[in-house]
C-alpha cells in the first residue's frame, strides 16, 4: 500500500517526484504551552516536490507542528527551511458566513494583479464566474479550492494545509488529484495534516506519524502499517482497511 | 427650525464615519460591543463635569482606557471582548448617572445637536477623516482577521494590535457623536446602518458603500425630523435608521 498503489477506479497518486534538495529541516524541535509539552524532540527532514502526510490523533500536537513550521509558536530546537522559500498556508476554518466579500476581493486581499488572481483560481478548477460569486455561496469544495487559490496566488514552493477536507465529503477525490496535479506541473511540495488514512495511503509519498514524543517518520508505505500505527493511535483504535 | 447648516454638516461626518467603521464592527460580530462603549462613556462625562474640563475629552479618554484595557485582557485571558466590556460598560454606566448632575443627565443620554458650534463641525470634519483614512488603511488586516486568525497571521497581519487600533477608531466615533446624539444612539449609528448594507451587498465594496450612506441618511435624517418636531435627534437618527433597515431587509427577502 502507499505510494504506486492505484485504485480499480483509476485514481491516486501516479507520480512520484522525488527531488534532491532539501527543502525543509527539523531537528530536536519541542514546544510547550502552558506548561504543557505538547511536541517533544522531533526531528525529520523534507525534499522539495513531494507529499507528506502528518498524521496522529487528536490532542498528538500536529496543528502545534504545523504552527511551529510557520513560526506563530514559540519552541525549542531548530527549524531549517531552505533560503527564500514561499509558504502558502491553507487553513481548516474560515468565518465567511454573513460576510458580503466576493471570490476576487479575497483573493484581492492577498494580490491586486487581476492576472495572477485568475491564473490561480484557474489552477485550482474554479470557472472564472466563481470570482464574482460572495464566499458564503459557495460550497464546502469550492472555498476549500478559494482558499488553495489564495494560497497559490504569490507562487508557494510549497503548500501547508490544515486538515483539508475535513468538513466536506463531496469533492474530495478531486481536491487530492489537484494537489498531487500541483506537485508534478509546478513542483509544488505539498505538507497535510489529516485524519484521513485514505489520503496517507493513495496521496502521500511520506508520512510523519506523530503522538507527542513517539514519532515515525518514512515512507508512507512503510509508515503506513498496522503495526505502526498502533503505536501511534493506542491499542484501542481499529483501523478499517478497503479491500480493492 | 433648530438645525443648523453645522448641524447637518456634523451629521454627514460622524454618519460616514460611524458608518465606515461600524461596517467592520457588523463583521466582527461586535455590534454589543459598540453599543455598550457608549455607555462606557458616560463615566468620562461624569469626570468633565465634576473636575470642569471638556466632558467630551474625558469621555474619549475613558474610552481609549477602556479599549487598551479590553484589548490586553482579550489576550491575556480567554474572555471574549463582548464580556469584557460588558463588565466594564455597567459598572462606568452606574458610577456615571451618579454623579452627573441631573439637570445635565438627559442632555447626556439624548445629545443636543442644536448647541453644535463652527469650532464643533471643524474638530468632528478633521477627526472623522483621520478616522475613516485609518480604518481604510486597516481594513484588508481586519477583514482576513475576521474570516480566519490564522489566514491573517499567516499573512504577517499583527491580529492583536489590529483589534487594539480597531477598538481605538470605535471609541473616537462614539467620542465624537455623544455630544451631538447622546450615549443612548450613537450605538446604534455604529451598528444599524451596516446591518442595513449587510441586506443588500453582493460584495464588499457596495457593502462599505452602502454602510456609510446609510449612515449619513441615519444622521442628517434624525437631525431634520429633529428640527421640525420636539423629537431629540437620537432617537430622531434612530427611527430613520430602523426604516432604512426594514427597507433593505424586505428587499433582501423578496
Amino acid at each position: 500500500m502507499g505510494k504506486g498503489h492505484h485504485h480499480s477506479s483509476g485514481i491516486g497518486k501516479e507520480h512520484h517526484h522525488h527531488g534532491e534538495e532539501t527543502i525543509l529541516k527539523v531537528s530536536d524541535l519541542s514546544v510547550s504551552l502552558n506548561g504543557d509539552r505538547i511536541l517533544d524532540n522531533i526531528n525529520f527532514s523534507l525534499k522539495k516536490g513531494v507529499t507528506l502526510a502528518i498524521v496522529g490523533p487528536n490532542g498528538a500536537g500536529k496543528t502545534t507542528l504545523l504552527r511551529a513550521l510557520l513560526d506563530r509558536v514559540d519552541y525549542k530546537g531548530e527549524i531549517k527551511w531552505s533560503d527564500t522559500l514561499r509558504i502558502g498556508y491553507v487553513p481548516q476554518n474560515v468565518t465567511v458566513a454573513d460576510v458580503p466579500v466576493s471570490v476576487r476581493e479575497f483573493l484581492g486581499f492577498k494580490s491586486d494583479d487581476e492576472g495572477r488572481i485568475e491564473a490561480a483560481i484557474a489552477s485550482v478548477g474554479l470557472r472564472k464566474g466563481a470570482l464574482d460569486k460572495r464566499m458564503d455561496v459557495l460550497s464546502g469544495g469550492e472555498t476549500q479550492r478559494a482558499l488553495i487559490a489564495w494560497a497559490l496566488i504569490n507562487d508557494p514552493d510549497i503548500l501547508l494545509f490544515d486538515e483539508p477536507t475535513a468538513h466536506i465529503d463531496a469533492d474530495r477525490e478531486l481536491i487530492y488529484m489537484m494537489l498531487n496535479r500541483l506537485e508534478r506541473e509546478r513542483g509544488i511540495t505539498v505538507l497535510l495534516v489529516t485524519h484521513n488514512p485514505h489520503v496517507v495511503r493513495h496521496y502521500s509519498d511520506y508520512t510523519l506519524a506523530i503522538n507527542r514524543k513517539r514519532i515515525f517518520f518514512g515512507e508512507s508505505s512503510k509508515v503506513d502499517t498496522p503495526k505502526l500505527l498502533k503505536k501511534i493511535y493506542g491499542s484501542g483504535s481499529i483501523l478499517v482497511r478497503h479491500k480493492h | 427650525m433648530d438645525a443648523s447648516i453645522f448641524s447637518i454638516i456634523v451629521g454627514i461626518f460622524v454618519g460616514l464615519a460611524a458608518g465606515y467603521v461600524g461596517s467592520l464592527m457588523v463583521l466582527k460580530r461586535m455590534a454589543l460591543v459598540g453599543d455598550a462603549l457608549t455607555h462606557v462613556s458616560l463615566l468620562g462625562i461624569a469626570f468633565g463635569i465634576v473636575l470642569n474640563f471638556n466632558p467630551f475629552l474625558g469621555a474619549f479618554v475613558i474610552l481609549f482606557i477602556s479599549a487598551l484595557v479590553t484589548s490586553y485582557l482579550e489576550s491575556k485571558t480567554k474572555l471574549s471582548g463582548e464580556t469584557i466590556v460588558g463588565a466594564l460598560f455597567t459598572l462606568s454606566m452606574s458610577i456615571g448617572i451618579l454623579l452627573i448632575p441631573e439637570v445635565e443627565l438627559l442632555e447626556t443620554l439624548f445629545g443636543d445637536i442644536a448647541s453644535v458650534t463652527m469650532i464643533d463641525m471643524i474638530i468632528v470634519a478633521v477627526v472623522s477623516i483621520a478616522v475613516i483614512a485609518i480604518a481604510r488603511m486597516m481594513y484588508r488586516d481586519n477583514m482576513l482577521s475576521i474570516i480566519s486568525e490564522e489566514l491573517a497571521t499567516s499573512a504577517r497581519v499583527n491580529v492583536s494590535r489590529t483589534n487594539l487600533i480597531y477598538l481605538i477608531l470605535v471609541s473616537t466615533v462614539v467620542a465624537l457623536g455623544i455630544k451631538f446624539t447622546g450615549t443612548l444612539s450613537i450605538g446604534f449609528l455604529v451598528i444599524v446602518p451596516a446591518a442595513a448594507a449587510r441586506n443588500i451587498s453582493p460584495n464588499l465594496s457596495r457593502y462599505v458603500i452602502w454602510s456609510c450612506v446609510f449612515g449619513v441618511i441615519s444622521a442628517v435624517g434624525g437631525i431634520l425630523v429633529s428640527g421640525y418636531t420636539e423629537i431629540p435627534a437620537g432617537p430622531a437618527m434612530v427611527l430613520a435608521g430602523i426604516v432604512l433597515f426594514l427597507i433593505t431587509l424586505a428587499k433582501k427577502m423578496l
